[in-house]
């Protein structure tokens, strides 16, 4: 029975049709493309709008649940959502119209196949949040490898192929582990079904391999140090609209992938390797920020930052507290947000100078106050400032890791000086100063285009700062069910480890 | 019961349109000559579709005719269609392709639907006789095939490499026959089964092994894979694409049947063969294809991936592991019959081309020939949401739920190495600027090429119907 959900797959793929039917290669055709994906996806937005009119926060089950049969009994075709995923399809469709826009002049060859792969990718990432059915959320997790590349490879910059390449074969590794550990879990339980799995109690010795093949997967997809490499190359050669929705969505599968499947159905495993987690956080944390100050590339700064904010992130989610885990989803619907505007930020000056480098820039505040303000909101976004959303994300994370493991709160905050740190010299670099380098004087501030991304973007930052609650609470039913469920899966374990004994 | 036993012609019947069809079309050719190039050439192909459709509506009931040396059931009707779709789709490719000295000859597609009659008997196969008797057809008209443009040097050059090869495996396969009849005293699958069961059969490794390393041959599986790179590229695009859609399959059905049903019982002896030979022909298909050039080359070796990927299924010598093979081969029919459709269609008024470079900048200026060529390239690799992730779904947890798991592994690890040459095609297409402008594809060529893509898109997202289809016919080996 279609539903909500359906509507919300299927709708990019008909503004991809009907881009496909415009004929022609003049500027009209162009305009009429650029603007039907506009129209997709504001609709596609809307209807999300919709969804979460109809969604209750108080109830910790999914919701909107549609089923069809789709390969077998034990396959099916399901699409639900709850508290964890509900916030990253509204993220997904909120920043997908902010992309257009920042798509409208910057891509003049091949507008048509760019604006298709967009709404495809679209199709697949909502599909990834909203799939109750593991097989189902693997082709959508999978599938969106395919768009991803083909953006990062056709607009990308100079070495785009090698930047898209090491991320398609990069992150196709560590899926097929995933993969395995999804057959493996289709033979023992008998069925894909994410709720039902769930409940499905898999045998400690299990859970570790279990949890291990998803972790290979989704520490490449977050990401994780060691296997971030691919990050910065993948960002800095996108195109700025790809730049956004790589860190704005895509990065945030990974931690979908571990509240949705390591915590609530390995926790075992889950409990066994949070300090592997809580290490690779920390060094993800304080050594990404430390080479984040190193960077000459705008770009590859944002990158760095974002892995480090994402070190919070697993942090957060791996220690088991109510805090952690709502502070770290918070801090991924914010940081998709921030990322994603300060990349949009990069573009603006990269659509006018066509340079990333930050010894090209200077005194900007001079040429373009508007732009300095709302560079303003999402710097100090970035380094967490009270009164933004990221402040809220990353207290609340490190107050849940502080009561787990107070050392590595202790270490962890050291990335959050860090974080000012290379932000605020950004900042200063690029905007403040004296405008003395000639190609800079004839800079225009924030075009209407423009304005309609910034400001959304900086009213929304703001807005969640002072008023979290509005996200927070779709956090707390899922939370207070998870951490009941896997506290009972504790405590039998160590009571039946006693009755052994 | 004494006498004759007539059998039943509805299980037969397929067989027999070929074969009527075959003679008839040969005397047609024989007494016109030249001039019923036409004529002959349609009237195969519409014999084709003919018998794949006697196949398809066979009814779904296992009868063994001819005192038990030729079966039909529902696997032999599945591989059947599957391989009578792929002769057909690449005879109308070949049809359409007709250039110099091939153009007048009827033989070529009597040939073709020799050796496609062949296949039928492969599959269909109960005894080792039959068994022979079907792989030495199929494959002496593939020797002729291979070396039917006798102009072209290299053309002979594979043709004869095929022929010498093939003939030294077949000389190996019918010594493996001659030990397993010494040692069970049968010759019949059933019998031999039984024999297994009566008294075990250390002798029966030697026979088995020769009879594998025949197989192995016809499969290309490593380390019988030798002539498949050389015969590929040498041999006409056609005619490559009529061996790698069609004879691969029936030979992949034949060895299924073989070690399913005949040596059933000694699984454990012969599962460590076929897992040896998959990981090499897994590993060789994905490294070795990195460093060529020649497209017809890569596919080559790129099947002998895939042949590797279909062994892990088999290797797990249970009724998912078989269903996996099935799919997995019904997928690889569509995607080796378009592949091998783009490369047939990389034509200019100079001549062939073959090479990987010659692709640069498709996708600007043919967009439609480029997707499709994407489509199959990311299916090959076995992405999602396309039909070879569903392929290699399920040989791989046919092969997880056996307990294979380090097979999985590392068969997995090699489809991601081998997804960099298949990416490496995209990004010639998609990423680089070129002057890459074939002639405007024919209608046969726009046809197969649309209908391969659409089929690898639909099974991708639905697989539902080769699933089931492939379900009931692994049901009815065991």
């Amino acid at each position: 029975m279609p539903g909500v959900l359906s509507g919300l797959l299927i709708l990019p793929l008909i503004g991809a049709a009907l881009v496909l039917f415009v004929r022609g290669e003049d500027e009209t055709a162009l305009s009429n493309i650029r603007y039907i994906a506009l129209l997709t996806t504001l609709v596609t937005f809307l209807l999300s709008l919709v969804a979460w009119w109809q969604f209750d926060p108080a109830s910790s089950g999914f919701q909107l649940v549609e089923q069809a049969s789709w390969i077998s009994s034990s396959i099916t075709f399901k699409l639900g959502v709850d508290g964890y995923s509900l916030p990253f399809v509204l993220l997904t469709t909120f920043l997908m119209p902010f992309c257009i826009l920042a798509s409208w002049t910057s891509i003049e060859r091949r507008v048509r196949d760019y604006m298709i792969s967009f709404l495809i990718l679209e199709t697949l990432m909502i599909g990834v949040f909203v799939s109750l059915d593991l097989v189902l959320f693997y082709l959508f997790f999978e599938g969106g490898l395919i768009p991803m590349f083909l953006i990062i490879g056709v607009w990308g910059g100079q070495r785009r192929v090698y930047a898209a390449f090491k991320f398609f074969l990069y992150t196709l590794l560590g899926s097929v582990l995933l993969l395995i550990a999804v057959m493996a879990m289709w033979k023992t339980a008998g069925t894909t079904d994410i709720a039902a799995l769930l409940h499905y109690r898999f045998p400690p010795a299990m859970q570790t391999w279990l949890w291990l093949a998803f972790f290979a997967s989704l520490a490449v997809k977050m990401p994780m140090w060691p296997v971030h490499t691919w990050l910065p190359d993948a960002h800095v050669e996108a195109p700025t609209a790809g730049s956004v929705i790589l860190a704005g969505i895509l990065l945030k599968m990974g931690g979908y992938g571990f509240i949705r499947f390591s915590l609530p159905m390995f926790p075992d495993a889950s409990q066994y390797f949070a300090p592997l987690i809580y290490a690779l956080s920390i060094i993800a944390i304080i050594y990404t920020s430390l080479v984040a100050l190193m960077q000459e590339d705008m770009k590859k700064l944002i990158a760095y930052s974002s892995v480090a904010h994402m070190g919070f992130v697993t942090m957060g989610l791996f220690s088991m507290t109510e805090q952690g885990i709502d502070g770290a989803m918070f801090q991924m619907v914010s940081h998709g947000l921030v990322s994603g505007a300060l990349f949009l930020c990069v573009g603006v000056v990269y659509d006018r100078t066509h340079t990333r480098e930050i010894a090209a820039y200077g005194g900007l505040v001079h040429r373009m106050p508007l732009y300095a303000a709302a560079f303003m909101v999402f710097t100090l976004a970035n380094v967490g400032l009270p009164g933004t959303s990221g402040f809220v994300g990353e207290f609340l994370s490190l107050i849940g890791v502080f009561r787990a493991n107070s050392w590595v709160a202790f270490f962890a905050t050291f990335g959050v000086i860090l974080s000012a740190a290379y932000a605020l010299w950004l900042y200063r670099k690029i905007i403040f100063g004296k405008l003395v380098k000639p190609e800079l004087s004839g800079m225009l501030d924030l075009s209407p285009r423009e304005m309609w991304i910034m400001a959304p973007l900086v009213a929304l930052v703001i807005f969640y700062g002072v008023r979290p609650n509005v996200i927070l609470e779709a956090f707390s039913a899922p939370t207070a069910a998870l951490l009941k469920s896997a506290s009972l899966a504790l405590g039998a374990v160590k009571s039946a480890g006693l009755i052994l004994q | 019961m004494t006498g004759v036993l007539l059998p039943s012609f509805a299980s037969i019947f397929p067989e027999l349109i070929l074969f009527v069809g075959t003679l008839a079309l040969l005397m047609v050719g024989a007494f016109r000559g030249e001039s019923s190039v036409n004529l002959v050439n349609g009237s195969a192909f519409a014999l084709l579709v003919i018998a794949a459709l006697a196949a398809a509506l066979q009814p779904s009931a296992t009868v063994t005719a001819f005192n038990g040396s030729f079966i039909a059931d529902d696997f032999s009707r599945f591989m059947k269609v599957v391989t009578l779709l792929g002769a057909a789709a690449t005879l109308a490719l070949a049809i359409d392709d007709m250039a110099g000295a091939r153009s007048k000859r009827f033989e070529f597609a009597v040939l073709v639907l020799l050796s496609s009659l062949g296949m039928l008997l492969m599959i269909s196969a109960n005894d080792l006789i039959a068994l022979y008797v079907g792989l030495e057809l199929s494959s002496l008209a593939l020797y002729v095939l291979a070396a039917i443009d006798r102009d072209n040097a290299k053309a002979s050059e594979a043709g004869l490499k095929y022929f010498v090869l093939g003939a030294l495996s077949s000389g190996m396969l019918l010594y493996g026959v001659s030990l397993i009849y010494g040692f069970t005293g049968n010759v019949s699958f059933a019998g031999i089964a039984a024999s297994l069961k009566a008294h075990g059969g250390v002798g029966l490794m030697f026979g088995l092994v020769f009879l594998m390393a025949g197989l192995a041959f016809k499969i290309s599986a490593v380390p019988f894979h030798m002539w498949t790179p050389d015969v590929y590229e040498g041999a006409p695009t056609p005619v490559t694409a009529y061996f790698a859609a069609t004879n691969k399959i029936a030979a992949m059905a034949l060895t299924t049947r073989v070690l399913i049903q005949a040596f059933g019982q000694d699984g454990a002896q012969w599962r460590q063969i076929v897992v040896f030979i998959a990981v090499l022909s897994m590993a060789l298909g994905a490294f070795a294809a990195i460093g060529q050039r020649n497209l017809k080359r890569l596919m080559a070796y790129s099947s002998i991936g895939h042949v590797g990927y279909a062994l892990v299924g088999l290797s797990a010598n249970t009724q998912d592991g078989v269903n996996g093979v099935l799919v997995y081969m019904a997928i690889y029919m569509a995607m080796t019959v378009g592949t091998f459709a783009c490369i047939i269609a990389m034509r200019t008024r100079e001549g062939s081309l073959e090479n990987i470079d010659d692709l640069a900048g498709l996708s600007r200026t043919q967009p439609a020939f480029a997707f499709v060529l994407m489509v199959l390239m990311f299916s090959l690799a076995g992405v999602p949401p396309l039909a070879g992730f569903w392929a290699k779904w399920y040989v791989f947890s046919a092969a997880v739920d056996a307990g294979l798991v380090p097979l999985a592994v590392l068969g997995f690890l090699a489809s991601v190495v081998g997804a960099f040459y298949y990416l490496r095609i995209i990004k010639v297409m998609y990423f680089d600027e070129g002057p890459a402008r074939f002639e405007p594809l024919s209608g046969v060529l726009k046809a197969v090429l649309a209908l391969s893509g659409i089929v690898i898109i639909l099974a991708g997202l639905m697989p539902a119907p080769i699933v089931s289809a492939a379900a009931a016919a692994a049901k009815s080996l065991f």
